[in-house]
């Protein structure tokens, strides 16, 4: 049994209250933590290696040194729990199950980056969770946890939860940020970043909520102890939402190192492939990250073990390896299509670009239809090149990564898969799996 | 002062210029093509991705190379920044794919559409583009809207470039204008198509690279290279009243502000831009309303000035060539010419 930090009282009833939270030490870190410098909790943060859990992995203890701190400007920390990557549903649980640990983290964080406002932006399809932590932040109110005079420290902190309103591309931060504002929520022009100018011009922090989670078990146990979880830079652990073709989907905390090869097949992860198929591919990290199939999730192109790290599924780079994302890990058995599943990934980047930029805009539709083309039985080998080059064309060349993650994924099937697309050109009746074939067409129909 | 280089021309320039403005200041061939950024418009800029520049060398203190192209409108050079425009092949294969993308849902109505000839996005393909278009589906179409009954919408042609909508921002009064809808369906409303009503609404119209927002009252009246620009002025208490008129015979076809070489609306004396009113714009259409002062000046990028564009063989259309290539019906267009969609005329 590997160490957890985040869920280790998932199990307990009660634990959503406060009342059952603080009997299991709940809020023992923010006593700790207010008796702290704050600068000394962002030392301890840095010293613990942590490393965003929201995608794109940047150390968090960095990301805080960075915020600017002019006099007489306030500060703000933002909650990223936007969480809309397909495959990722993790912050979810999280939040679900023990939305004490979010607001502990958040009056902690806050209390380190000193900020006096702090906000939860939590996407709109979880309004039943927007509840929860309503509630939870009322409980955390009447205690005397938030608000004025915090446990008599002299630090006053405000909590809010603003709720989107169902768009992906409100979970890139700057998105997020003017949607907080009232705004549409188009990506801004970076620079400048919101370290500088973030919510009302303000320097901000944007945080991911497990990221914030994990500040709580950096303060009990010291920076140094953090650090000792996991292997190298990737320290401590990490919730993986397992999905797909397994026989125990679910949210799994993981201490970062544990073998792919173990995660997939040992019963205390996701049991192994289902009806005992062979395993075919997988998405490691949330539907942008490169799909790899078996030979190369399993081991390096080295050939050494895959392990769950950012540096371990990162070797090779785009070429053999992939990256750790969000941690969704979306497991495909031997029956799966790979071409209808890049349709359903195309589909939504097509659905969720924001429209500001042209490669994006005009790009994710365009490599949606081609996509659909070769799907069904209609496609050219031209069109799987024109494929390539539309991917191409994108990648790198739009204001937020979105357009990224729009084409890494094309690019990745191609990459390892293009024999299926070829197949699908050059022999439309081998189109396996009618039924959902079907399924799917007589859904657009509809 | 930052002494930046932009495909082997040296040029200072003052601290906090653009990659795109200090291009402009060398001029010519290595000034990238800008359809969305606006200079006299606050936060423009960034959208297109035309103007994607190589940055080969971030500036003198850091040489390292910029990862990946960076939008010249929106990147402010360094001393010592080594940048490429149309000298890095990598530029000029991006930039083909941006105008590929913008073609896309375009429905290419140009003989049907009042902005051919001016339209920057013609401009773009034939300078940028390649012969064929790639994309073989259906274009994403929308009905034409009127904002008010001076300003016609066509959705299909706009670029989403947010010049207008920066314009409602910035230059009229209450905002009631603006983008709804998401990705390649996110379309400029206003709001459910409520009238813009104001004094400088018209403004829309000289912004809008593409022919997605039209002057109503010079529908169809005529291709604009049969029609004479002319500087004029009027004393207006509302805009500056410095005006270019559009003349065919002895008739003003339509009223603009007068534009610049990047086809913007030309700054006044005072650095500010010469916006003009609904009135001069739409109002004023005799002679007798203006004080002429010649000829407006045209250059190379208008097709009215002769010898623009030529063929991929290389042939040259002259206005001789021109004319005969024009709709045989004249100056007056029939209802559907050559539009993909009838509903877009
Ligand atoms: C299109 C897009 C969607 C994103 N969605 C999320 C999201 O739902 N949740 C999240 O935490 N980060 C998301 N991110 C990443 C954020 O921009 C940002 O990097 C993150 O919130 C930083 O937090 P971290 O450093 O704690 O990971 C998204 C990024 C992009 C480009
Ligand atoms: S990359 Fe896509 S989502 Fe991001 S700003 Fe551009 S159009 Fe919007
Ligand atoms: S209508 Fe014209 S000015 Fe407005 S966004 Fe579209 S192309 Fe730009
Ligand atoms: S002009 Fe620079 S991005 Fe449009």
């Amino acid at each position: 049994m590997s160490q957890k930090l985040l869920l280790k009282n998932d199990h307990i009833p009660g634990i959503n209250t406060l009342e059952v939270y603080r009997k299991h030490g709940g809020y023992e870190s923010l006593k700790k933590a207010l008796g702290m410098a704050p600068d000394a909790i962002v030392e301890e943060v840095k010293k613990s290696g942590l490393r965003g859990r929201g995608g794109a992995g940047f150390p968090t203890g960095m990301k805080w040194s960075f915020l600017a701190k002019p006099e007489g400007v306030p500060r703000y920390l933002v909650c990223n729990a936007d969480e809309s990557e397909p495959g990722t549903f993790k912050d979810r649980y999280l939040m679900e199950h023990i939305p004490h640990l979010l607001v502990e983290g958040m009056i902690v964080s806050s209390f380190a980056l000193g900020a006096n406002t702090s906000y939860i932006y939590i996407r709109g399809e979880y309004f039943y969770v927007l509840r929860i932590l309503e509630k939870a932040i009322e409980e955390a109110y009447a205690a005397g946890l938030l608000g004025k005079n915090i446990l008599g420290s002299g630090y006053d902190l405000d909590l809010y939860v603003q709720i989107g309103a169902g768009a992906y591309i409100c979970g890139e931060e700057t998105a997020l940020l003017e949607s907080l504002e009232g705004k549409r929520g188009n990506p801004r022009l970076k620079p400048p970043f919101p370290a500088v100018k973030g919510l009302w011009d303000c320097p901000t922090v944007v945080n991911n909520v497990e990221t914030i989670a994990a500040v709580v078990p950096i303060i009990e146990m010291g920076g140094d102890a953090y650090a000792g979880i996991g292997i190298g830079k990737s320290t401590g652990t990490k919730l993986i939402s397992a999905s797909g073709h397994i026989n125990k989907p679910g949210v799994y905390e993981i201490e970062l190192g544990v073998p792919v090869e173990e995660f997939i097949y040992s019963d205390e992860y996701c049991g192994g492939i289902r009806n005992g198929k062979d395993l075919k591919a997988v998405v490691a990290g949330g539907s942008s990250v490169p799909i790899l199939p078996k030979h190369l999730i399993l081991k390096t192109a080295a050939g050494e073990p895959r392990l769950m790290s950012y540096e371990s599924l990162g070797d090779g780079g785009f070429a053999t390896g992939t990256m750790l994302g969000s941690g969704g890990f979306i497991v495909m058995d031997e029956d799966t299509s790979i071409v209808r599943n890049l349709y359903t990934f195309s589909r939504f980047y097509h659905h969720e670009s924001c429209g500001q930029c042209s490669p994006c805009r005009e790009g994710t539709g365009w490599m949606e239809r081609i996509i659909k083309k070769i799907l069904d039985g209609k496609g050219t080998l031209a069109d799987i090149d024109l494929l390539w080059d539309v991917q191409s064309k994108i990648e790198g060349k739009t204001i937020c990564p979105l357009g990224e993650a729009a084409a890494w994924p094309v690019a990745a099937a191609l990459r390892h898969f293009r024999h299926e697309f070829e197949e699908y050109v050059k022999n439309p009746q081998s189109i396996k799996d009618v039924r959902h074939y079907y399924r799917l067409n007589r859904l657009e129909m509809a | 002062m930052p002494i930046v280089t932009i495909d082997d021309f040296q040029i200072e320039v003052p601290e906090g210029t653009t990659i795109l403005n200090a291009a402009r200041m060398i001029g010519g061939d290595l000034v990238p093509p800008a359809m969305c950024y606006y200079s006299s418009l606050k936060g423009s800029g960034g959208y297109c991705r035309t103007c994607l520049v190589k940055v080969e060398q971030g500036s003198a203190k850091d040489p390292r190379p910029m990862p990946k192209l960076v939008p010249s409108c929106r990147t402010t050079v360094m001393d010592g920044m080594v940048v490429r425009n149309e000298t890095s092949p990598e530029v000029v294969e991006a930039r083909a794919g941006v105008t590929e993308f913008l073609l896309v849902n375009h429905p290419l109505d140009c003989p049907v559409c009042d902005q051919a000839g001016e339209c920057h996005l013609q401009d773009l393909g034939y300078e940028h583009g390649k012969l064929n278009t790639r994309s073989e589906f259906r274009r994403r179409t929308f009905e034409p809207i009127d904002i008010g009954d001076k300003v016609k919408l066509h959705m299909n042609r706009c670029i989403l470039c947010y010049r207008c909508v920066k314009v409602c921002e910035q230059i009229t009064d209450g905002r009631v204008h603006g983008v709804i809808g998401r990705g390649d369906h996110a379309e400029i409303s206003t709001y459910i198509e409520q009238a813009i009503e104001n004094d400088f609404s018209g403004n829309v119209i000289d912004v809008c690279p593409v022919g997605a927002l039209t002057d109503r009252t010079f529908r169809f009246k005529s291709r604009v290279w049969y029609t004479k620009p002319v500087e004029a002025h009027r004393n207006c208490d509302k805009c500056c009243g410095k005006v270019r008129l559009w003349y065919k015979g002895e008739e003003i076809l339509r009223v603009t502000a007068r534009k610049d070489a990047y086809g913007e609306v030309a700054k006044l004396e005072n650095g500010e831009a010469g916006w003009i009113c609904n009135e001069c714009r739409f109002e004023k259409k005799k002679t007798s309303d203006w004080v002429i002062e010649g000829p407006a000046h045209i250059d190379d990028h208008s097709v009215i000035s002769a010898h623009h564009y030529e063929s991929p063989e290389g042939e040259r259309f002259g206005d001789e060539k021109l004319e005969q290539a024009a709709l045989p019906h004249g100056e007056k267009v029939e209802r559907g010419v050559g539009a993909l969609n009838p509903n877009n005329v």
